[in-house]
């Protein structure tokens, strides 16, 4: 089980850290990263909610476009708008495909000299490779070789303040090149919990001592990947290679705020981001699947790739993530069902020959709370 | 002392004064599974052959199977464990049992591990 190491694993800078602190490593997108601590799943979710956690997402990837007038060719790449991001700023955009599919969801900060990419882990490389085909020699794309830790939670602000004053006020989505303690960091407010929160890129070399400094704090313990998912999934954002992926587009993901506006506003500027003809269309029509959220009527988890039916036995839909919600103390689950049956209050699912039947609830599980 | 008894799959059984057997998940497999959320349990006379699975966990992590290792009748269930799975994870050989059973040829579990052989074959895991 979890002592199985393969030597291909690849190690994050606190690897060395997260055994000391008990964690317990499993293989995850290359890498050997924490799914907890020693704590549990249940405490770090719940602490997370109540107080602050950090989480080492070092595996994610971190990269950095240089050259003039980056914004347009990264504006033809993606359904978002880049041209209008202002310094110092961050979005939540994704790349598409010919078909409107999403080949990964991703971070864009654009920072005086470059913009500035955080990719999901298990895509990165193939996202390097699609940026360099898109742009030309006269762009430099390079990785940035650091560590990526989150602090999130209601007190992660307080906990970040203790150490640099002026992260306190800094507007949710946004990045700022600061040092604590003298270790440079580039700090976006942002996060994947739900909560508010920071994500710290801090260089290799001095990510343990950061980590080290910040967790001096008693607000602040470590979490693992087990209270990531489970967190992100009350909060209802998106898994890329689980509720979303290349055949999902943004549409059918229910992302349509992630649409600029001019398109959606302005049907005479016309989109040529790759699959904007299919997104553009299901945007006006509709479109054949739609991502929900579920609560299902037991207290079993509903897990991923569980089929959604309805009464007559019809399969409707399909599972993409579910687990316990446990700040909610039930079961949660999201997954796509037939928009043919948007309107309709009969899902169910079947598990070990019982059937459970589930009740649609708007996203997300968990209100928001990100700083305003 | 204690008299388990232990089955590869990470489950313990015990004999009880009345000549039932109570059978649970060991702390090795608890701590395996992680927080446990959800405990399927057989109905209080069913019957089962050696081998087969008689429960079923869910952790936030993962489902899992309970097999029994011996054919058996189960003659009461931890109901407890419907609205507090997490007694599993407390007190994995105490109050987080899951059955009772009685065992139709006692003597099968003689070839179970006993208590230093499951504590061997754990730390070679």
């Amino acid at each position: 089980m979890n002592n199985t190491k393969s030597q291909i694993l690849l190690k994050t800078p606190l690897h060395s850290l997260h055994l000391e602190l008990g964690a317990r490593l499993v293989p995850f997108a290359g890498y050997e990263m924490p799914v907890q601590y020693s704590a549990g799943i249940r405490k770090e979710h719940e602490h997370t909610r109540k107080s602050a956690s950090l989480f080492d997402i070092s595996h994610m990837g971190q990269i950095k476009l240089y050259g003039n007038d980056i914004e347009s060719v990264l504006e033809q790449l993606v359904p978002g708008e880049i041209k209008d991001l202002q310094e110092y700023r961050q979005r939540y955009t994704v790349f598409t495909n010919e078909s409107g599919g999403i080949l990964d969801d991703l971070m864009v900060t654009k920072l005086p000299d470059c913009f500035f990419l955080v990719v999901n882990a298990a895509c990165k490389q193939a996202d390097f490779d699609y940026l360099r085909e898109k742009f030309s020699s006269k762009y430099d794309i390079n990785w940035i070789n650091a560590a990526l830790i989150a602090v999130q939670g209601p007190l992660a602000p307080q906990v970040m303040a203790k150490l640099q004053p002026e992260l306190a006020q800094m507007p949710f989505l946004s990045a700022i090149q600061t040092s604590i303690e003298g270790i440079s960091c580039l700090i976006h407010r942002c996060g994947y919990t739900g909560e508010d929160g920071y994500e710290i890129s801090v260089s290799n070399e001095e990510a343990q001592t950061l980590t080290k400094i910040l967790l001096r704090d008693e607000s602040l313990e470590p979490a693992g990947l087990g209270a990531r998912d489970s967190l992100r999934l009350e909060a209802g954002l998106c898994l890329y290679g689980h509720d979303l992926d290349h055949t999902t587009t943004p549409v059918e993901a229910d992302l349509n705020w992630i649409i600029a506006r001019k398109y959606r506003l302005k049907p005479q500027i016309e989109a040529s981001f790759p699959g904007a003809k299919t997104i553009m269309s299901q945007l006006d029509s509709g479109p054949n699947r739609i991502r929900r959220g579920f609560l299902p009527e037991s207290r079993i988890p509903v897990r991923e790739e569980t089929l959604i039916i309805n009464s007559e036995g019809r399969k409707i839909g399909i599972i993409t993530s579910g687990g316990y919600g446990q700040s909610i103390g039930k079961p949660v689950c999201m997954g796509y069902i037939d928009t043919k049956y948007d309107d309709s209050d009969d899902y169910n699912v079947e598990i070990r020959n019982q059937k459970i039947s589930l009740t649609k609830v708007a996203l997300p599980f968990v209100n928001h709370r990100y700083y305003k | 002392m204690s008299n388990e008894k232990y089955t590869e799959d990470h489950e313990w059984l015990r004999e009880n004064e009345d000549g039932t057997v109570s059978i649970g998940i060991t702390d090795y497999a608890q701590e395996q599974l992680g927080d446990i959320v959800y405990v399927e349990l057989p109905n209080t006379g069913a019957s089962f052959d050696a081998n087969s699975e008689m429960a079923v966990v869910e952790s936030v992590k993962a489902a899992g199977d309970v097999k029994v290792p011996v054919s058996c009748e189960v003659i009461e269930v931890n109901s407890r464990l419907v609205d507090e799975p997490e007694l599993v994870n407390s007190d994995p050989l105490g109050e987080g049992w899951f059955i009772k059973i009685s065992v139709s040829n006692m003597s099968d579990l003689d070839e179970l591990m006993d208590n230093s052989q499951y504590s061997e074959y754990v730390g070679n895991l």
